[in-house]
This record gives C-alpha cells, structure tokens and sequence, in this order.
C-alpha cells in the first residue's frame, strides 16, 4: 500500500530523515520506536504533508501514486491520516462541524455523495461509543480546553469517523491513563482490517501488548537501524536502545 | 495646508448659518447655546494630523478635504420598508429605532412594547418636549476635545434617545438603525446618541450603522451613556458602513457604582473609520467590558481608541480587541488605561489580537497602562501574527482544502470575542458579515 525509498528530509537546512526505507502492506500493523529525536514525528509529517519539511531525496508511492506530489488534503482525500502527537485546538469550530466538513471532502473527492445529517449522526453516535467517550465531548470545539487523554480520544476518533487507508499514529499513547490506553487501543482495534495499514509511533512495549504489532522497527537519527517482529520491542524494553547504536556506529 | 483648512472651516461655519436659520425659535435654548460653542471651538482647533499623538498613524485629511453638506441642509432621502427590513438584523423581538441620514424615521420604527416610563424616542422630539432632562446630562458628559466632536456639537440635533428610569428592565434590546447616503449630496451625518440607565435598570442596544447605497458620505456620531449605581448596558456597535464612507464616533460612558457596561464593537465597512470609546469608572465594584472585532480589506483603514479610567477602588475592567487585516487594510489600536491613586484593588485586563491576512496589511497597536495605586492587578498584550502554520496544516490533513482550512482558522481566532456576544441569534449573522467582507468562504 506504501512504499517508502529511501527517504531524506530536512527542516531549516538540518538533516532530519536519513534514507528511510519501509513497507506497509495492507492488513499490517507497523511500529516505529527510537530514542527523543530520532525522526519519528517528522517520518510522520512528511508522510502527511507537512509544508515545514522539505524531502530532498526519495520517493513515497501510496496506492500506486506519487505521494510527495500531493497537497495535504489530497493525501487524505487518498486515505492518509495522521494522528497528531499533539493535537491542535480549534476553538468555534465544534467537532462536528469539522468532522461533517472533512467527510464530505473527501467523498467529493471520490465522487461521491455528502453524507446526510441523519447518517453522520448516526455515526459519530456509534464511533464515540467504541470510544466511550461522551456526547459533550463530540459537540464540543475541536479539541478546545480538552485534556491530554481526551485530546488523543479525539484523534482517534477522527480516524474511525474518516476511516483511512493508512493510520499513522504518533505517540498516540502517550499520557493517557491504563483505562484509557485499552479504550484508545480498542479504537485501533476495531479499525484494523485487511483493507488498511497502521503506523504507530511510541515509545512503551505496553501499548503493543494492546495492539499487537506485525512488525517493529527501530528508528536512529533518521534511519531504520532495525526492524523485527514484536519481540524486538520487549528486547528494547529490556535492554534500551544503546546495544544497536553502538551496531549502526560499527556499521557506519 | 493652511489656507485650505480656512476653506473647509468657511465652508461649515457658512452651513451653521443656513442651519440656524432652519432652527428658528429656540435661539435661547442650552442647546443652541451649546452649538454655537461648539461651532467657535470647531473655528479655533487645528484639525487632527499626524503630528498630534492621539491621530498619530490615521491620517484624516481625506475627510476634511472634502466639503460634506449637513443631512438636514440636503434633499431628504426616502427609503423604502423593504429597505428597512433588509438591512435589520433579524431572528430576535427587538424594539427598533431609524434614522435616516440622522433624521428619526418614526413610520419604520416599532416601539410599542416598552416598559412604563421607558423613553425612546428621537432626541430632537425629547429636546422639544423635556429639555431639563438631556440638559442635566449632556452637558456634563462628553468634553468637546476636537474638531470632530465640535463639529458633532455645532450641528447636533437628533439621535437615539434612551432612557430608563430607576429600576426598570427593558427585555427586548432595542435595535437603533442608522442608515446613510445620498444620490444628490455627500451628506455629513451627526447623530447625538444619549442613553441613561438609572439605578438598577437594565438596558440593551444594537446601533447598526449601514447604508442606503454605494454612496459617498460622512458619520460622524457621539455617543453618551450614563450607567447609574447598579445598572446593566449592554451596547452593540455593527458598523457596517459603505466602502466609500468615513465613520467617526466618540462615545463617552460615565459609570456610577456596581454599574456593570458591556460594549461590542463589531468594525466591518467604512474607507476610513475611527471609533473612540471611553468610559470613566466613577464608583465601586464597577465592571466594564470591552470587546471589538475590526475587519479590515482593500483600503481600509480602523482605528480603535479606548481609554479605561479606573477612578474608584474595587472595579474591573475586561478589554480584548481582536483584528483581521487583509489586502492594503491598516488597523490602529490604541488602548488606555489609567488606574488612579484612589482605585486600590483594581483589576484591568488588555489584550489585543491582530492576524495579518496579507503582506500588506498592516497594524500599529499601543496599548498604555498608567499606574498611580499599588495594590491593582493589571495585564494587557498585543499580538500580531499570520494563521497559525500548525493548525492549518492539522485541518489540511483530515481532507479539508485550504480556503476552507483558512475560514476556520478564522472563526477560531476571533471565537473568543464571538462568544461574548449575548444575543445569541446575533452571531450567524456576524459570522456571516465577517466571511462576506473577507471575501472568504463562511463557516
Ligand atoms: N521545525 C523544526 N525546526 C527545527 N528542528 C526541528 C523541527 N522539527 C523537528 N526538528 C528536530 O528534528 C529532530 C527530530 O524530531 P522529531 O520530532 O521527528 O523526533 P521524534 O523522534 O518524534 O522525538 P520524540 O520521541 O521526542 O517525539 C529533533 O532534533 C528536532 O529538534
Ligand atoms: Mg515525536
């Protein structure tokens, strides 16, 4: 479903991403873990379309097409989605209003039909459930004055309302509480299928005892310096990520 | 220069002496007293420049270039009910008050429902009938500190007049709309407002500001409002003026004790605008609230002049002005607040917001706090930024396109001050007006 060829990007002129290569097919689960810094999130927001990063070599191609030529709504219109590590408040704009509005986009896109008030009702109903989450927080504005864990609720909210092709989730466990985490985990949960893929950024072993991973892979200052299957995260909690800088040094 | 504003001054004080002829018999009256003072300081002050710091970066010369004709002196305009109805806002019961080009309209106006005792009615008409009662007020209120206030005083004649006796609650606000503009002269509209809410009255006012056409003309207002001890004001300012115009108020509040004065100042047409407002806390526990929006495109240029006088201890004040610029727009924002030596125990908070739609927009923003009592809390910030990069990006990438993406970064900018607005029927009608003048998508 993407393929990503080796992958160099900057921002403000300094050298983040290093020649990623990685491939997500569809029903796979991928995890990227890697020390503070490391490029997670910028991996991330190029693959969305951030304006703030410039590729300065590689190639992307999601769903037979050139990613990298593709404005950020257009990538999602093509079923990329990015749940942010940290979300932003849009304060007068109430979730459904944004949710509704990013539907119908992306159904135009297609060609399709908007979604009539009544049936966009009726899912936001059923995808908060799976959330738990309550109905004020679904009328509220998009994110305003909503703490940390509820914020990341909210992203993954958006994915089960917009239902992409690609989920990349940065850190989406981070600073949420153990009943949350399974709640959160059941969301991606739900949403894995044969038809999609999901990247999940993070940086606890615990997240992925929730959702289990098909793959695992060890992101170093903008490279994948290993990748293995789940196991490789419980070796990283055990042992750290020191024993394979040291190996990229050797191998460097 | 000189020599041309000895031209503009002949030009004016020659219309005072048509318009006093047109005023025959009340010769002797405060008021025509007060109008001839008025006219004196008119011929004496220099007009505002940019040399002087209250006019530093608004450059008026565009409107004393230009020889208005007093409304009263010019054909009379007629406006149609449809009109009327068109340019109201709708979706709640309100009382409504027209003027046309300053003159009250009685035939478009609906006052049928007003508590006992409640007054509204043309200024003109009140002058005529309870005199004593504008007189123990308007003089004392506003100082005439400038050309465009004595201007406002040589020619002042009519406006919305409001009155609330001791303790009674007007539920519907009141909706005093100003239409302006002529096809056969370039009018100059003075509306003299005056609303008086006393002891514990409550009292709600939209003054809607737009105009009849596309045409050239001048509103140049003052505006007083006594709060007395404990009463409630809420006023809405929609100006919404035609691109040609010049819009210049001064509105001065006197607040008594336990008054609470809340002020909307929602700026969206107008070629050149200038909106002063000032409001002297003369009491305890006294709250004032001021909130703006301007909106500025093409050639617009919004100036915003408040000034906040904490005389007494124990009050608040709550300011927050927030600004869009695009095009070559240019905002001003000037912001004062004095806490005397006597008003321990103050709170003040300032702050003003500007997002900066284009590379030439732009905005000059001073705000000044003056500080003579020790035990005050006071805050005030001025911010000028473009859209938030971030929070674009984060829109973009749920599918939204740009154009839409950038509406909402708006509305989310300005949904702060949006919120204040209590009527709450009101705000799709802003929201509204604010897309149609950036000429944006609405969301
Ligand atoms: N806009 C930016 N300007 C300058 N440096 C940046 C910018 N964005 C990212 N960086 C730098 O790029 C590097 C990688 O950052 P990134 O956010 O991708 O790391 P990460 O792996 O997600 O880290 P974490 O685990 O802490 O979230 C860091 O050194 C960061 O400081
Ligand atoms: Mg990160």
């Amino acid at each position: 479903m993407i393929q990503i060829k080796n992958l160099h990007a900057t921002v403000d002129g300094k050298k983040i991403l290093n020649g990623i290569n990685l491939e997500v097919n569809k029903g796979e689960v991928h995890a990227i873990m890697g020390p503070n810094g490391s490029g997670k999130s910028t991996l991330a927001n190029v693959l969305a379309g951030h304006e703030g990063y410039e590729v300065t070599d590689g190639e992307v191609i999601f769903n037979g097409k050139d990613l990298l030529e593709m404005s950020p709504e257009d990538r999602a219109r093509e079923g990329m989605f990015l749940a942010f590590q940290y979300p932003i408040e849009i304060p007068g704009i109430s979730n459904s209003v944004f949710l509704k509005t990013a539907i119908d986009e992306i159904r135009k896109y297609k060609g399709e039909e908007e979604i009539s008030a009544k049936d966009f009702l009726a899912l936001i109903k059923e995808k908060a459930k799976i959330l738990e989450m309550d109905n004020s927080l679904v009328s509220r504005s998009v994110n305003s004055g909503f703490s940390g864990g509820e914020k990341k609720r909210n992203e993954i909210l958006q994915m089960l309302m917009l239902n992409p092709a690609l989920a990349l989730l940065d850190e989406t466990d981070s600073g949420l509480d153990i009943d949350a985490l399974k709640i959160v985990s059941k969301g991606v949960n739900v949403f894995r299928s044969e038809n999609n893929g999901v990247i999940m950024v993070t940086h606890y072993q615990r997240l992925l005892d929730y959702i289990v991973p098909d793959f695992v892979h060890v992101l170093y200052k903008g490279q994948i310096i290993k990748s293995g299957d789940k196991n490789l995260a419980l070796e990283l909690e055990e042992k750290g990520y020191d024993w394979l800088k040291n190996g990229e040094l050797e191998t460097a | 220069m000189g020599t041309e504003n000895k031209e503009l001054k002949e030009w004016y004080k020659d219309q005072f002496v048509k318009f006093e002829k047109r005023l025959n018999g009340h010769s002797k009256s405060f008021m025509q007293k007060y109008r001839v003072e008025s006219l004196k300081k008119f011929d004496e002050f220099e007009l505002p420049n940019m040399k002087n710091e209250e006019w530093k970066y608004t450059n008026v010369r565009p409107i004393f270039k230009h020889n208005f004709r007093p409304a009263v002196l010019a054909e009379k305009v007629e406006v149609t009910r449809q009109l009327v109805d068109k340019k109201l806002y709708k979706q709640f019961d309100c009382n409504v008050m027209v003027f046309v080009n300053g003159q009250f309209e009685p035939a478009f106006s609906k006052l049928d429902c007003l508590p006992e005792g409640v007054l509204v009615d043309s200024l003109e008409k009140v002058l005529h009938i309870i005199p004593e009662l504008v007189e123990n007020k308007i003089t004392k209120l506003s100082a005439t500190e400038n050309s465009f206030n004595a201007l406002n005083g040589a020619f002042a004649l009519d406006g919305a007049f409001i009155y609330v006796p001791a303790g009674k609650i007007v539920e519907k606000p009141i909706q005093v709309l100003f239409l302006g503009g002529s096809k056969t002269d370039d009018v100059l509209i003075q509306p003299r407002n005056l609303i008086i809410a006393e002891e514990s009255a409550q009292v709600s006012v939209i003054a809607n500001y737009q105009p009849i056409d596309s045409d050239k003309y001048f509103t140049n207002i003052i505006t007083e409002v006594y709060a007395g001890k404990n009463s409630i004001i809420d006023l809405y300012k929609i100006q919404n003026e035609g691109s040609e115009s010049y819009h210049v108020e001064k509105m001065d509040v006197h607040q008594d004790e336990t008054s609470v004065f809340s002020h909307y100042s929602l700026s969206f047409g107008g070629s050149i605008v200038r909106n002063d407002v000032n409001s002297t806390l003369d009491g305890e526990h006294i709250e004032c609230n001021l909130f703006g929006l301007y909106l500025g495109n093409n050639d617009q240029h919004v100036d915003n002049h408040t000034f906040i006088d904490h005389a007494k201890p124990n009050c608040v004040s709550n300011e927050l002005y927030k600004g869009i610029l695009d095009g070559k727009s240019r905002g001003v924002f000037n912001g004062k607040v004095m806490v005397r030596e006597d008003a321990q125990k103050t709170l003040a908070y300032q702050s003003n917001k500007t997002v900066l739609l284009s590379d030439h927009s732009r905005i000059d923003t001073k705000p000044q706090l003056e500080i003579f009592a020790d035990d005050v809390k006071c805050s005030h910030g001025a911010t000028v930024g473009h859209l938030d990069d971030q929070a674009y990006f984060y829109i973009r990438s749920r599918g939204v396109p740009s154009d839409i993406a950038k509406s909402m970064l708006i509305r989310a900018f300005v949904s702060d001050v949006f919120e204040k607005i209590k009527i709450t029927e009101l705000r799709d009608q802003i929201n509204r007006l604010i897309f149609e003048h950036l000429q944006r998508v609405e969301i």
